[in-house]
């Protein structure tokens, strides 16, 4: 079967580029350094050569006006897809996204719709300090009229790409860097990953836990570890958080009565508040356990490595958090092998 | 002359319209801030009127001047005012997002500065699809003390795009003087050094805005890069709302006679008087009056959005 085929991350958001470039000629690719020698870390390579510098170009280091640029080019009729190496830089156009863009289709009551694409690369690499390494979904998400999806496998990253190309919203796509190299099947022909559809990522029946982006694969390290000592974690890959498909980890909580979420941010007013208070209000009864919340220490993101460490929940994070709601015995986990940026988690799931 | 009949007719909408919101707005009917546009009705009237068909415009929230002079509709406008569904974005708007794209007024913004990227991506578009199309970008001079202004200049000349920018100077931001805000002394001695064809002048006397904006579109044209306008007017009221604000003593009040002296609406009409168009001038005024005062009363009596429109249109397709 040709959807058997493994390719990565970065491959897969690169064939969306390609094939819809080549289906839709509204379409064009800009911002930062996106047409220097690296291509945003390989994902854009071969559009400049195939669609030209008229519709993939690097723009002046004008992050506010670019987006605006978005705006007027999408109510004009055009399909932008906006780049940001780093979503630290983003922040530098928030007034945009949330002033303009994002309520602009109903504040022109439906005359004007504004479909633009905002691709952002999310954190960690090493070292990356508090400019580098921010996630902010909790802030995007926030916002009506927004559309934010974070995909976590190859899949995704193509369908939901293509997914947010065809759609006539603004929608955010981010895409944690170091999901770039992870690898999985992805079919060659162009398909869609429908927006607003949480995935079962591993299916279980003792605890859930419901995972944003690279947390994913915190938890499927994690799980793997609690499989061998019989408990079985059911793992929901959010994909989009806003709009954020509850019902999945509403339907999952019930079958476990327990959830872990594992977020990608900072906890304080973050997004992991959000599933809590929508899960307590859809299946408190069938909690066996309070909701626990994973994510960021609450500071910036320090630089060297052993807080660097620290500041990012892991699997181990989650194994002790599973053992303190399941009321298991804490494991000696001296002998496993995390994830390190040098140890490159390659997939598939 | 008809030329000044026709600019004479819009300008005159404009001051009637805005005198009209003047007259009701003690009434607390038009919940929504306004930010008047009186004395600024011959740049509004002036570009739009050299603008080509089909061109694209973006302004600023003291629009009220710019959705008339591309529209000439009040229906909707007064509407949109009182907060109807009969409005041209059904209440969701107000005076300050007033939009209608169908006249070629894409959006305008409340946050200055907002709307010239914008206009800078619908140029873009036009320059993408190979469009022969003008887009007008409005905004007043505080817009030029924020970053947006800057990076959206020097995007346009590095991609020569076709806009034209327009700069409504009444020398205020909000409540402060150029003087008191500008590191330098000329605004336009800076824009100069950038690729972009531009030109000042006065803003009250339509036929030289008129004709200076015809400069700046041709030059779009046949130079292929883009054109600055920077247009100086008098604030006529404060910064927000239907008063003058002399007693704040931020600025002084002009004589009366000075005053009228340079009011954009009484020279052209002077104009037009002295060329024997006195019957045509009346008949223009009192047909506009009827149509503001008819458009007032159909917006008061019209009905408000039903409450399910809260949640319609956050997303498009849903």
């Amino acid at each position: 079967m040709e959807n058997k085929r493994v390719i990565s991350y970065c491959r897969a958001i690169n064939e969306a580029l390609h094939q819809e470039m080549a289906r839709d000629e509204r379409i064009f690719v800009y911002g930062l350094d996106v047409a220097d020698h690296k291509r945003t870390f390989g994902s854009g390579e071969g559009l400049l050569e195939s669609f030209g510098p008229k519709r993939y170009f690097t723009t002046p280091l004008s992050e506010d006006a670019m987006m605006g640029l978005g705006g007027g080019a999408a109510v004009a009729g055009l399909h932008p897809i906006n780049v940001h190496i780093r979503v630290d830089f983003l922040l530098l156009a928030m007034n945009q996204l949330a002033n303009m863009v994002a309520p602009m289709h109903y504040g022109s009551n439906g005359k004007l719709s504004v479909p633009l694409v905002i691709r952002a690369i999310i954190g960690r690499g090493w070292g990356q300090g508090f400019q580098h390494s921010k996630t902010l979904h909790s802030n995007f998400a926030h916002i009506p009229g927004l559309k934010v999806v974070m995909p976590t496998t190859p899949y995704d990253a193509k369908g939901l790409l293509i997914a947010a190309i065809r759609d006539d919203n603004p929608v955010l796509v981010l895409e944690h860097r170091l999901l770039y190299w992870q690898e999985g099947q992805v079919p060659e022909e162009s398909f869609e990953t429908p927006i607003g559809k949480a995935n079962i990522l591993r299916s279980g029946s003792d605890i859930t836990i419901a995972a944003i982006s690279w947390m994913n694969v915190e938890a499927y390290a994690a799980a793997r570890i609690m499989e061998r000592r019989g408990v079985t974690v059911e793992i929901i890959d959010l994909r989009s958080i806003a709009p954020l498909d509850d019902d999945l980890i509403a339907a999952s909580v019930k079958k476990t009565g327990h959830l872990i979420v594992a977020d990608y941010d900072w906890v304080n007013c973050g997004f992991s508040a959000e599933i809590a208070a929508r899960i307590y209000e859809k299946c408190m009864s069938y909690l066996k356990s309070p909701i626990a919340r994973i994510g960021f220490a609450p500071t910036p993101c320090p630089t060297t490595r052993p807080l660097e460490n620290l500041f990012y929940p892991s699997a181990e994070t989650l194994v002790r958090a599973i053992e303190q709601k399941l009321d298991l015995d804490r494991a000696d986990l001296s002998g496993e092998e995390f994830f390190s940026y040098e140890n490159k988690f390659k997939g598939p799931f | 002359m008809p030329i000044f009949l026709d600019l004479y007719k819009k300008m005159y909408l404009i001051r009637e319209a805005e005198a009209e919101i003047s007259r009701e707005y003690y009434k607390d009917e038009m919940k929504t801030p306004m930010h008047m546009s009186l004395g600024s009705e011959a740049i509004s009237v002036g570009v739009c009127h050299a603008l080509p068909k089909g061109s694209h415009v973006y302004g600023t929230y003291r629009s009220h001047a710019l959705y008339l002079a591309m529209t000439g509709e009040t229906n909707e406008f007064f509407a949109e005012m009182y907060g109807k569904a009969t409005g041209c974005a059904g209440g969701k708007a107000g005076s300050m997002h007033l939009s209608s794209p169908e006249h070629g007024l894409m959006a305008i913004s409340a946050v200055v500065g907002t709307t010239i990227p914008w206009a800078l991506g619908d140029a873009f578009a036009a320059s993408y699809n190979n469009l022969d199309r003008i887009t007008a970008a409005f905004f007043g001079d505080g817009a030029t003390d924020e970053g947006s202004f800057w990076e959206s200049l020097n995007a346009a000349c590095l991609m020569k795009l076709p806009i034209l920018f327009v700069c409504e100077d009444n020398d205020l931001a909000i409540h402060t003087s150029s003087v008191q805000r500008h590191g330098y002394d000329s605004l336009t001695e800076i824009i100069k050094n950038f690729r972009l064809n531009v030109f000042e002048g006065k803003g009250n006397d339509v036929e030289k805005v008129y004709s200076l904006a015809n400069k700046a579109v041709d030059l779009i044209r046949s130079e292929q890069q883009s054109s600055l306008l920077r247009l100086t007017y008098y604030r006529y009221l404060e910064h927000v709302g239907v008063n003058e604000d002399f007693n704040a003593g931020y600025r002084k009040k002009p004589e009366p006679q000075e005053w009228l002296q340079n009011d954009p609406v009484y020279q052209l009409r002077q104009k037009l008087l002295k060329a024997d168009y006195l019957n045509a001038v009346e008949e223009i005024e009192e047909q506009i009056r009827k149509q503001v005062l008819a458009s007032r009363i159909k917006a008061q009596e019209a009905p408000f959005p039903n409450g399910d429109e809260l949640m319609k249109g956050v997303f498009c397709g849903e």
